[in-house]
């Protein structure tokens, strides 16, 4: 499948103090963002976090209780979803069971009188698109995880949707299929230029997929940006520690200079430098953190880092790299430490007494009580 | 490895096979037993008395066949048959629907009101509807009073009656095979035919009325079936004309003592429903739709 002539892109998804209430339950609150024409937009949360409920309502499924839904400029709140012209692929796949390949995909083009010379070509189309040509007559049970959600991917397709919406597609598949079709939909996205919402509780998902990403937790957007902007300053400790992993240390600010920098007493005795995106007052009580890749065990060259001394605690071997948890003392808890298994990489054992150092720029400063 | 070693490893298994078969063989036992006891040796003393009248002879089936009396009765029990679960289907589908759609508390509520009438004797069922329907029944004083009818409408003892009684039985089979197979489809699966721009009458159509197909031939089955065999209902509802052929042999059996007779139109009552089934069975393709379920 071409991707559309004449310049029908993906469209602009503008979401407006969305509010969701079932009953006294608040399942999503306020939520604002605009999602760009033709990007990959992923809604990233623990269940119970209003992702899923913020996809259906877009989707139509789900009537929003405040707020509007507009794509490219236009109120859709409305509308039923069969007005909406979305595509929309589901977690359990709603592949039509009694249909063949081609006739599920060809179901779409069916309710909208597409003639049948137009349909047989625009199935082919969309079966090499997900690579399953060939496939046609086969009935869903025939079929593997996998290919019935090409199908369904296609079947949300073929229609040319201006937006594609996805509500954790790739759940049930296992981990090398799911990276294999992460990639698949990579393509397909930039090949037809389709706006896609994309909903996973899976960060390392989001990361590796999304132009843009909005981390929500309780109802509520807690950061939108990219997924290095995500993953280098996050805006909350929450993000910090849903999107990859950090090891917090709770403190107390002793001074603080320009540019955002500030040095923490770690209740455990010790101090750290780190920097903040709000300013912060000396005798203010903080959480520091940073990410285990981020620390280094026997560092003896820069003089400006952070350095914490501790006791192995633990040692987890997983192929490319070891995890260490490393025992700072009694009050300040442990830190979690991630060493690639390269060349020169010392291998540690417990009990092994270590010094460890990180720059302060990776250290990220909260604001306790916020 | 040789073959006398495998068969030393393979051995055991197999005493433990034969063991587990036989085990399980022992807990059908009581069923079949009853079975051959209650259903399979009666049936075949009905057959034998078919065709054994001082000597064995087809005697009554040529009576039959050649009787327009008993042919016309037969008929008539098919158009029964058929009319019932025409109804039951066109009454049953929507509460079935609703039952298998609506929040799963509420469901079961409304499983417990369709099954609620099983707990009464079906006489006592039946006599209700004569009460309804009969000439000063409270259908016919309400219709007057609303003036649809100047006079009261003969509602009962005829077969209308017998279709009306006979399908309030029935209803409930119909309804609870149809909402069996339709708690079964996924919600999601009439969802993506929405999100794909079909409106709700082309979701209905084109997703759950051919995933909900199991439930009618299910039902529509289960229901004909019952409906040839029924007795109290059309001979308590129904007018002198309306003779099912469960009558007749109720007839043959209490006022002409003609056993023999009686077995010969049980006989072909059981021949008839089979060859119905298996026609269906061919028609509707039971098996496949029974294996898209799963």
């Amino acid at each position: 499948m071409a991707a559309p002539e004449g310049v029908r892109l993906g469209a602009e998804v503008r979401l407006q103090r969305l509010t969701k209430l079932f009953g006294p339950v608040v399942a999503v609150s306020d939520v604002s963002m605009t999602i760009p024409a033709g990007s990959f937009f992923t809604l990233l949360g623990p269940s119970g976090s209003g992702k899923t409920t913020t996809l259906m309502m877009v989707a139509g499924f789900v009537h929003p209780s405040r707020g509007a839904i507009a794509i490219d400029g236009v109120d859709v709140a409305a509308l039923p979803p069969q007005k909406r012209d979305l595509g929309m692929v589901f977690q359990s796949y709603a592949v039509f069971p009694h249909l063949t390949v081609a006739e599920n995909i060809a179901f779409p083009l069916q309710v909208r009188k597409v003639s049948a010379a137009d349909i047989r070509h625009r199935v082919g189309e969309a079966l090499e698109l997900v690579r399953l040509t060939g496939y046609e007559r086969r009935l869903p049970r025939q079929l593997s995880g996998g290919e019935q959600q090409r199908v369904a991917l296609a079947r949300a397709l073929v229609f040319r949707p201006r937006v594609l919406l996805m509500d954790e597609p790739l759940g049930a598949l296992d981990r090398k299929l799911r990276a294999h079709m992460q990639l698949e939909l990579k393509r397909i996205q930039r090949h037809l230029h389709v706006t896609v919402i994309y909903v996973t509780h899976d960060q390392e998902e989001a990361l590796t997929m999304s132009d843009r990403v909005a981390v929500m937790r309780g109802g509520r957007t807690e950061q939108v940006g990219t997924p290095a902007e995500l993953y280098e300053s996050p805006v909350s400790p929450f993000v910090a520690d849903f999107v990859g992993e950090s090891n917090f240390l709770d403190g107390v600010i002793v001074s603080t200079s320009a540019e955002g920098r500030a040095v923490v007493r770690v209740d455990g005795g010790f101090e750290v430098a780190g920097v903040s995106r709000e300013p912060l007052h000396v005798g203010q009580r903080v959480v520091a953190a940073v990410r285990p890749e981020k620390i280094v065990p026997y560092e003896e060259r820069a003089a400006e880092l952070n350095r914490a001394k501790g006791v192995v605690d633990q040692v987890v071997y997983a192929g490319d790299a070891t995890r260490y948890s490393v025992a700072l003392g009694a009050t300040a808890g442990t830190l979690t430490v991630k060493v690639q298994n390269r060349l020169g990489s010392r291998a540690l054992a417990t009990g092994d007494v270590v010094e460890l150092a990180w720059d302060a720029g990776d250290t990220r400063l909260f604001a306790r009580d916020r | 490895m040789k073959a006398e070693e495998i068969a030393v490893v393979v051995a055991p298994t197999e005493a433990a096979d034969r063991h587990d078969t036989r085990r399980y063989l022992l807990l059908l036992l009581p069923a079949l037993l009853t079975l051959a006891a209650f259903f399979v040796y009666p049936l075949l003393g009905i057959l034998l008395r078919s065709v054994y009248k001082s000597g064995y002879t087809l005697e009554s089936y040529r009576q039959v066949v050649s009787t327009s009396v008993y042919l016309m009765v037969i008929g008539l029990t098919f158009r029964t048959a058929a009319m019932v679960t025409l109804v039951a289907l066109a009454l049953g589908y929507p509460l079935a629907y609703v039952l298998a759609t609506v929040r799963p508390r509420l469901g079961r509520v409304l499983v417990v009101i369709v099954v609620l009438p099983f707990l009464t004797s079906i006489i006592v069922r039946t006599y209700a509807w004569m009460v309804l329907l009969g000439r000063n029944g409270v259908v016919n004083q309400y219709l007057v009073a609303i003036g649809l009818t100047d006079a009261p409408l003969r509602l009962l003892y005829n077969q209308a009656g017998v279709v009306v009684g006979m399908t309030y039985v029935l209803l409930p089979f119909m309804v609870l095979t149809l909402a069996s197979v339709m708690r079964g489809i996924d919600p999601s699966l009439v969802r993506a035919a929405h999100s794909l721009g079909a409106s709700r009458w082309q979701a209905f159509r084109r997703v759950f009325l051919p995933l909900s197909a199991p439930g009618i031939a299910g039902g529509t089955l289960l229901v004909f079936i019952l409906s040839l065999g029924f007795f109290i209902t059309p001979a308590l509802m129904g007018g002198p004309s309306d003779v099912m052929i469960a009558m007749l042999i109720e007839r043959e059996v209490e006022f002409t003592l003609n056993w023999s007779f009686a077995s010969t139109l049980a006989v072909i009552l059981l021949v008839l429903t089979l060859i119905g089934f298996v026609a269906y069975y061919r028609l509707m393709r039971l098996e496949r739709l029974f294996e898209g379920l799963g």
